[in-house]
């Protein structure tokens, strides 16, 4: 058997606790395709919010570890699942890689540690499997085509903004569509596929979250979408969550499922997935049934 | 006439503001009492294990803080010295079998541990040289075995979270953890639960009765008498 090719994986924290699916169904698809994520031995919290502040260096610290953490395992990058900790730690390469008064001081604070010397990338697994591996191949590894699904991409904010740190266009993004295609399943095109899920307002502000997941999910399903992808464990816990709130409140309302990309791929690929809700279960059997009588 | 003995090397520590003459060789803590103070609180075993005198320090010319145990460390020549009082630190109050150990269960006895910016001022301070910070790393995470695991070794003494600028009370959420690991993650010894049975089952009741019984000169005879294990042999004995 062929040697799976290693990436330095960083996980977050959200990925080890309420995100187990994210991981998992990104280890299977990432082993199907000859690539092993090898986590990081040594890492912390990515810091989950950039800090906008120029002068205060101190909240680059997390980060800033994180990377160095990548440097000690002798590697150039990190690659992310999680969009939050994609957004921070790439924020944070661009605000110290090359800039050595910023380096000099943050490792000046960091004594005990080996100095970081600025040269880690930071990497989502999108862009791996994008420009890395491409599309053929993943259509190529394929055993449960997901012909006739209809699949909203939901791209949240944090990989495709800022401009600098965007893994794609930021306004008219294809990465998640693309993918999609490769699965034979079909992307459907909605107004919301880059808006802001609402992000931490959902502490003080739920209903603001309430009204925005009605929104995108709402349009979603009129445009004909079976279920919705998404690439960050915010934006998947917000639309989650609030969507219960839905389903109590509005007569007929209809669960839209919202799964991570990863575990899409996963359901085309055999392997496993994680939970998955009974409802896309049953749309895909029914499709694949179809499709033998077909 | 017996000749004089060379004097002892003596060095001078600072002990709150003055400086005092000590033999060299002496912890800080017998320094600090040969200068003629006395401890009443912040000093315990004196073998490094209770964690009762953590101290700080700093040398002559520098402009660190140092952290140790008062009675591990070596007073060296222009130490400036003070002990420390036991700060008090909240602890969490659980019953341990009411528990429900999932992943987010020390973040809910210990939500302060979400403030970490991984600063390692934590990790610094640790006379254990524990990786403090890592394992508040791992707790913010939810694993709560690695928690256990990278605390192991801490004896409570509690100068990480005297440091800390988030405010963590790390050595008691840590503790919590290895609680938490001892009673519902680490694997049950087999062993163990069957000799738990066996006593309970009363397997060894008679026996207990009858030495209970037994006269001193019968326990003697008895004790004389005893089933020894084989002493090993010379080429098995340890180096």
């Amino acid at each position: 058997m062929k040697e799976l090719e290693k990436l330095t994986y960083f996980p977050g924290c959200t990925l080890k606790d309420t995100a187990r699916d994210f991981e998992i169904s990104g280890m299977a698809v990432m082993e199907a395709l000859g690539y092993v994520l090898e986590e990081l031995e040594r890492w912390n919290c990515c810091g989950t919010v950039f800090s906008l502040t120029d002068d205060d260096l101190m909240h680059q610290v997390a980060p800033v570890r994180d990377l160095l953490r990548a440097q000690e395992a002798g590697s150039e990058e990190i690659i992310t699942l999680c969009s939050m900790c994609y957004g921070t730690l790439k924020r944070t390469s661009h605000f110290v890689n090359g800039n050595q008064e910023r380096l000099d001081k943050l490792n000046a604070f960091m004594d005990k540690e080996i100095d970081y010397e600025g040269k880690v990338s930071v990497h989502h697994l999108l862009e791996v499997l994008r420009d890395r591996i491409g599309w053929e191949k993943i259509e190529e590894r394929m055993t449960n085509p997901l012909e006739g699904l209809n699949v909203a991409p939901f791209y949240g904010c944090t990989l495709l903004r800022p401009q600098e740190i965007a893994i794609d266009d930021t306004d008219a993004p294809s990465v998640l569509q693309d993918l999609t295609t490769a699965l034979w399943a079909t992307p459907v095109d909605y107004p919301y596929a880059v808006e802001c899920c609402g992000a931490y307002q959902v502490v003080d502000h739920r209903e603001v979250i309430v009204e925005r997941t009605h929104r995108i999910l709402s349009a979603a399903r009129r445009a004909g979408a079976d279920v919705v992808i998404a690439s960050c464990p915010l934006c998947h816990h917000n639309l989650r969550d609030t969507q219960k709130e839905l389903i109590r409140t509005i007569p007929d309302y209809e669960e839209m499922p919202i799964i991570y990309f990863t575990q899409l791929m996963a359901l085309a690929y055999g392997v496993e997935a994680g939970k998955i809700p009974t409802s896309l279960k049953a749309k895909i059997k029914h499709l694949q049934t179809v499709k033998g009588e077909g | 006439m017996a000749s004089k003995k060379p004097d002892k090397e003596m060095i001078h520590i600072h002990v709150m503001g003055k400086t005092y003459e000590v033999p060299a060789g002496l912890t800080i803590m017998d320094a600090m009492e040969y200068a003629g103070y006395r401890f009443t609180r912040g000093a315990g075993c004196r073998s490094g294990f209770c964690g009762a005198c953590s101290t700080v320090y700093r040398h002559e010319g520098d402009y660190r803080l140092q952290f140790a145990l008062a009675c591990q460390e070596t007073a060296q020549d222009g130490m400036y010295l003070v002990q420390l009082p036991f700060t008090p630190a909240p602890r969490a109050e659980y019953d341990i079998e009411k528990i429900n150990p999932k992943e987010n269960v020390l973040l809910q006895y210990y939500p302060e541990i979400a403030r970490c910016v991984s600063c390692n001022t934590c990790t610094k301070a640790c006379p254990q040289d524990i990786q403090v910070m890592d394992y508040i790393q791992a707790a913010l995470r939810g694993d709560i075995a690695k928690t256990a695991e990278l605390s192991f070794d801490c004896i409570q003494c509690g100068l990480c979270s005297m440091r800390c600028p988030a405010d963590i009370k790390h050595y008691h959420m840590a503790q919590m953890a290895r609680r938490i690991y001892g009673r519902y993650m680490s694997p049950v010894p087999q062993h163990l639960e069957d000799r738990l049975q066996e006593i309970a089952e009363g397997k060894f009741d008679a026996e207990l009765d009858r030495l209970v019984s037994m006269s001193r000169k019968e326990l003697e005879e008895a004790y004389a008498a005893r089933v020894r294990e084989e002493a090993p042999a010379e080429s098995e004995k340890s180096e």
